[in-house]
């Protein structure tokens, strides 16, 4: 295998793992975006995501897409359970109750889990079919990949289409802008608000159930890394900007299959780290952010 | 004001009969190891609850990186001891000067971030603290370093009282009410002519020293250390420590560790269900109490009744 076909392939591993931390970063982005949270929870959603559509291939025998879809709407419900009764009563607390609030929900996620489902590793199911395609000599394509990157682009798709045409997306857009004004203009702030748990861990769920078909096993902490990359990738595309998250969760995954590649697995997770100390240092609004000047 | 008043006087009287009563039950047998082992770790946890708190409660910045200062202590002071054969005293004067200096190294360049980038920050570089560890051989690597026991209750009781009497008189200095105003009003602060960055980057530096001492303490009492032992779970830990207790309140720090690690140390048989309790205590504990135990008020000295710092210690 030569070089060039090695980058092509670490290329396309991390085109799919990049497309997870996409599906993932785009729910942190959305909420912050609007209530200026950040949501710790999110990764453990995920986490839940993941049970539910192990769950649903394993004991109900149901195939990909109908465990997938159910995942999606049981965590959606989830994320607005968890908006009303643990972020809600503090939106107008100080910055650090609702940070360390949203600490405490990612423990209570993923304890509750552990005590709920067990602490051991479970195996996903192998839900698609071990076809390797190689249509370019060396590089292989797994079906699950073409899968995972198929998945999050239509969702993608959906979500922008959604945020931009709906009601809900213009919405959420409005209240992300000036919550104030966007009340006084007749929009019902709570329900966007929950619209957007919803639709965030909509996402991440989908990310869950795509991660156990990637990596084949979940446990109850596995939500807490991915998670945090998410979180650093939607800083590194600018927090708040859905776009951005995209790109940056896309980027991570890029670099992290490259510095794996490249024999440094074990400093992956550092990296991923140094490239969000570097970007907050370097240009703290990310890639695609605008410099807004802070008024006294 | 003199050194040696009857304020003083009676808060060292009570510390040291604290001290001698604990030490009187162990040596006795009444205290098992079990108890003592919760009991120190009492002291290293006021130490890094007290040393986050004047990062977090006094100067306001929301840092959530202290376990990777505990793990640089942790490692530099069992270096010392374990690879240069050196002396305890210097092992823990090293580690947390390293941690300093270290809060320092991080500190420039992070502190010019605010709220939630800080804290973003601060946890993804002690994660990079602990990586670093994980993938140094010389100091053990992913399988941990031995180091011998050397801390017994006399040492963590007293470096304890000494951190905690250090931290609290640079509160209690211009420096200290420097930083309180950067809590405060950072803009007003610097409008004022005090040089933000520079006491922000001071505290931050001190708490990481301390947090550094107390890495040292931990990694020679336990006879053995592991990066893992110092994930961004710890330093959640310690603020929530903070949190329980009141953020801006020494005492209240004292009491948020206290309670943190005796409650802790109760569940230890289960420790699922330990984290679901702290999970939940913390969801509550912000909804229905959001400035912890003693808000920003400090325990005060009163002579009519007779409540003391050190009180948490010895009475359970």
């Amino acid at each position: 295998m030569g070089s060039v076909d090695l980058i092509l392939q670490q290329f396309i591993n991390g085109l799919s793992l990049g497309s997870i931390y996409a599906l993932i970063a785009l729910g942190y982005t959305m909420v912050y975006g609007i209530i200026k949270l950040i949501n710790f929870a999110h990764g453990d959603i995920m986490m839940v995501g993941a049970y539910i559509g192990w769950f649903c291939t394993t004991t109900l025998k149901m195939m990909f897409i109908p465990a997938l879809i159910i995942a999606m709407l049981i965590t959606a419900l989830l994320g607005m359970i968890i908006e009303r009764i643990a972020y809600k009563p503090l939106r107008n607390a100080t910055r650090l109750a609702a940070l360390i609030t949203a600490i405490g929900m990612s423990f209570f996620l993923e304890y509750g889990g552990i005590l709920v489902v067990g602490p051991q590793v479970r195996t996903f199911p192998e839900v698609f079919p071990q076809t390797i395609y190689n249509p370019l000599g060396d590089i292989t394509f797994k079906y699950g990949d073409i899968v995972i990157i198929l998945t999050a682009v239509i969702l993608m798709t959906i979500l922008t289409l959604v945020v931009k045409y709906s009601r809900v997306g213009k919405a959420m857009r409005a209240v992300s802008h000036d919550k104030d004004a966007a009340a006084l203009m007749g929009i019902n702030v709570n329900n966007t608000i929950s619209a957007t748990f919803a639709i965030g861990s909509c996402l991440a769920a989908a990310a869950g159930v795509l991660m156990g078909v990637y990596f084949n096993t979940i446990n109850p902490l596995m939500g807490i890394m991915p998670g945090l990359k998410a979180f650093v990738a939607a800083v590194l595309g600018g927090i708040g900007i859905i776009p951005g998250a995209m790109i940056g969760g896309l980027f991570m995954g890029l670099i992290e299959s490259f510095v794996s590649g490249l024999g440094f697995s074990m400093w992956r997770d550092a990296v991923a780290f140094l490239i969000l100390i570097l970007v907050l240092i370097i240009k703290p609004t990310g890639l695609l952010g605008k410099n807004t000047r802070e008024k006294v | 004001m003199k050194l040696l008043n009857k304020k003083n006087a009676i808060i060292l009287l009570s510390l040291i009969v604290v001290y001698g009563l604990v030490q009187f039950l162990f040596n006795n047998g009444t205290l098992n190891q079990f108890y003592m082992m919760t009991l120190i770790l009492v002291c290293i946890y006021i130490i890094l609850a007290v040393s986050q708190n004047l990062i977090t409660g006094f100067t306001g910045q929301l840092a959530i990186g202290h376990a990777g200062f505990m793990a640089i202590g942790a490692y530099m002071s069992a270096m010392i001891v374990v690879k240069f054969q050196g002396s305890l005293i210097l092992g823990l004067i090293f580690g947390a000067i390293i941690a300093g200096l270290a809060g320092i190294l991080i500190g420039l360049p992070t502190l010019r971030l605010r709220g939630d980038y800080l804290a973003i920050a601060t946890l993804g570089l002690g994660e990079i603290v602990r990586i670093v560890f994980l993938n140094m051989d010389y100091l053990g690597g992913a399988t941990g370093l031995s180091v011998p026991k050397t801390i017994d209750w006399t040492w963590a009781f007293w470096l304890m009282v000494i951190s905690v009497l250090i931290i609290s008189n640079f509160i209690n200095s211009s420096h200290g009410r420097a930083c309180i105003s950067i809590r405060e009003n950072e803009i007003a602060a610097e409008a004022m002519g005090i040089n933000t960055t520079k006491y922000k980057v001071m505290a931050f530096a001190i708490g990481a020293a301390f947090a550094g001492l107390a890495g040292g303490i931990y990694a020679n009492y336990m006879y053995f250390i592991q990066p893992t032992t110092f994930s961004f779970l710890k330093s959640f830990e310690i603020l929530v420590m903070v949190v329980l207790g009141g953020l801006g309140s020494t005492t209240g720090a004292i009491i948020g560790a206290a309670v943190m690690t005796i409650g802790s140390a109760l569940l230890a048989d289960y420790p699922e269900i330990r984290m679901l309790v702290i999970a939940v205590l913390l969801i509550a504990l912000m909804i229905f109490r959001p400035n912890g135990i003693m808000g920003n008020k400090e325990l005060k000295f009163n002579f009519l009744n007779f409540k003391k710092k050190g009180d948490e210690n010895g009475t359970t």
